[in-house]
């Protein structure tokens, strides 16, 4: 498939409906799942993306079937939606619930439809970019066509990790997807004391390309994300994409975001990626209306059904800490939406 | 059957495995056209190619985290950790994301670290630790220690099919000085103890290199009859063998050449104390490395790793107890 640098050329009216649907769906999500929160239903702590929803469903949509995520973070629980994650396994695992994604062993935003080509993260930032970087170099040795994506903010620049899964995947020009969220702040620490020069200016000395985008915009991170996989699958090595971005609530829900100026907040408050795409898209006279009702009724009746699951069976706390019999690797199935990889097949 | 070093039995599990599955993929720094720090990839490169021979950065937190990644795809990598020590530099890796990821997520990481270990030639504080006792203590990863050549084929080639994190003790003391029989061909060894020297007055238990200086110790020890137990397994523990071997002879010593403080033999002698308080004769005695580095000069070296002499010595006292 020829390469295309505007994304607006690669995305059908279908396309447009959906990454509105599942920016919606993500907000939508994150309300209920902070609501529950406050009612008690959440044991520990909550976690969300509020201001972020263009950031990980604009990069997952440009992803195929087979293409790994690994792994979305605290701020993006697009990608899973985009994945077909199942919603009311997603409000089961946050409440601590019985489900298959993680069976109570894991919270908040820690979870992955292995199934679906999805890893979980750890939270020691930015582990998951190395593991990324072992998927790509797993698919270039068999001689598949397929990326690897991973997320990360920009606090997560600053530790070794960072550098080695830099420099190994340059080194290699490997099949990965490098998306930073510069979403100003990492919990209170903003850039300005993170790093001395912006990740994106680094990438060059990693043998790497690297480009800015506005995070808010959601069709211009599927168009770089997009780029960057086929960069990636033509074997010209990793893109390092900066989407920039405003995380509009605290770190967590416990966290009042105090040290965060008015100023800042108000003015990223304009650039809200959902009011910005359903303008757009209402100039396209898409029925706005519908998705949202739509988005309602698929979030109540995924809570209902996540309310009616009981809790997992204390005896299973010490259960499977090892594989037993052959392994199942991480699937290759993911849900790829994007209308461009059914013209063309599997993937350009 | 033939007869070849620990260190040729490491290679040729390697070997075996590498052609039997394809999946199965070496990868540390100095591995393929330089054949290894002590050899033990030497010939892989040319047998298998670069693709499966791969040479990589200084980077552990990397060559784990990205052997992770393999794992995870479906690869069956082998990674080689230049000497165990620098095992601490991807601790974060192999302890929170393989250790972790089944428990978690009900992704199956199939992943072996290979980690030459333990010291007694001058290696210095930083090429001569032993740093089991950090990955028995962390849930999800197993953690295998043979002292024979025998073993070392059997273990690395159980390690290389077991579907989980796999942390393989290559006691590199014993590469070339230590040799055996070795059966041809592929093989399993289970994770399991095996008595090394039956025995009915007392137990020595150890594993690695101390096997060796615990059967030297007690050939002939005042007439007595000494069992020395080969833990060969750290992660499971062979608790069965251990127990059946004290309610056996009734005194035992537990033997690390890791530093004393919670090493392997500490979760040994707990679980003898707990589950065979009944059978005993004698307190369960330990002799280890003091908690210090290991030192760099000889006299110094030697003053800490347990001796042939102090092994007698902890023996004779059990024994008179």
């Amino acid at each position: 498939m020829p390469r295309r640098d505007t994304a607006h050329e690669l995305l059908d009216d279908d396309d447009r409906r959906g990454l509105l649907h599942h920016m919606l769906l993500m907000r939508a999500v994150e309300e209920r799942g902070l609501a529950l929160y406050k009612q008690g239903k959440v044991p520990g702590s909550f976690y969300d993306g509020r201001g972020q929803e263009a950031l990980s469903v604009g990069a997952t949509w440009a992803l195929a079937a087979e293409d790994a995520v690994c792994s979305p973070l605290i701020r993006d629980l697009g990608a899973h939606l985009v994945r077909g994650t199942d919603l009311a396994e997603i409000f089961r695992h946050y409440m601590g619930r019985e489900n298959a994604l993680s069976r109570g062993r894991e919270g908040n935003i820690h979870f992955g439809d292995r199934r679906a080509g999805v890893v979980g993260p750890v939270s020691m930032l930015p582990d998951m970019m190395v593991v990324a970087v072992g998927l790509a170099m797993a698919y270039r040795m068999r001689g598949e066509s397929r990326c690897a994506l991973t997320f990360f903010g920009d606090g997560a620049t600053s530790r070794g990790d960072w550098h080695e899964a830099m420099n190994w995947a340059g080194l290699d020009k490997l099949p990965v997807v490098f998306v930073m969220e510069n979403n100003q702040l990492a919990y209170s620490t903003p850039t300005a004391r993170q790093y001395a020069v912006n990740p994106v200016e680094r990438a060059a000395g990693y043998g790497i390309a690297a480009v800015t985008v506005d995070g808010n915009d959601v069709e211009a991170v599927f168009g770089a994300a997009s780029v960057a996989r086929e960069r990636a699958l033509a074997g010209e090595g990793p893109t390092l994409i900066e989407a920039q971005t405003m995380r509009m609530h605290g770190h967590g829900a416990h966290d009042d975001a105090r040290y965060v100026s008015a100023d800042l907040v108000a003015s990223w408050a304009q650039r809200d990626p959902i009011d910005r795409y359903v303008a757009a898209l209402e100039l396209r006279e898409v029925d706005v209306a519908a998705i949202r009702a739509e988005v309602a009724e698929a979030v109540d009746s995924a809570v209902a059904a996540a309310l009616e699951t009981g809790m997992p069976d204390p005896a299973s706390a010490t259960l499977g800490v090892f594989h037993e019999g052959e392994p199942e690797p991480l699937g290759s199935g993911g849900r790829a939406p994007w209308s461009g990889f059914a013209l063309v097949g599997a993937s350009a | 059957m033939p007869s070849m070093t620990y260190l040729q039995a490491i290679s040729d599990a390697l070997r075996e495995e590498m052609r039997a599955d394809e999946r199965v993929f070496v990868m540390g720094e100095d591995v393929g056209a330089f054949g290894g720090a002590f050899k033990v990839t030497d010939g892989l490169l040319d047998e298998f190619g670069a693709e499966r021979v791969r040479d990589t950065p200084i980077a552990e937190a990397a060559i784990v985290g990205t052997a992770v990644g393999a794992a995870i795809a479906g690869l069956r990598p082998v990674c080689e950790m230049q000497f165990a020590d620098f095992v601490a530099c991807g601790f974060d890796q192999l302890v929170n994301v393989a250790g972790k990821m089944h428990y978690r997520l009900g992704l199956a990481v199939p992943l072996t670290v290979r980690l030459p270990s333990g010291g007694g030639f001058s290696g210095g504080p930083f090429h001569s630790q032993n740093p089991e006792a950090w990955f028995m203590h962390a849930p999800g990863i197993k953690v295998v220690a043979p002292s024979t050549p025998e073993d070392a084929k059997g273990l690395l080639i159980s390690a290389i099919r077991d579907p989980n994190p796999v942390v393989f003790l290559e006691h590199k003391h014993l590469y070339r000085r230590v040799k055996g029989e070795v059966p041809e061909g592929p093989y399993t060894t289970e994770l399991r103890a095996r008595v090394a020297r039956e025995g009915s007055d007392l137990t020595v238990i150890a594993y690695g290199a101390m096997v060796h200086t615990a059967l030297e110790a007690t050939e002939d020890l005042d007439g007595a009859s000494i069992e020395v137990l080969d833990l060969r397994s750290l992660v499971p523990l062979d608790e069965e063998a251990i127990l059946a071997s004290v309610r056996k002879t009734s005194k035992v010593l537990v033997v690390d050449e890791a530093n004393q403080t919670c090493a392997a033999g500490a979760e040994v002698a707990a679980l003898i104390a707990d589950r065979a308080f009944e059978d005993l004769d004698g307190p369960v005695r330990r002799l280890a490395t003091p908690d210090v580095p290991i030192p760099f000069s000889p006299p110094l070296e030697q003053a800490v790793l347990p001796s042939v002499e102090r092994m007698k010595e902890a023996c004779r006292e059990l024994l008179a107890y």
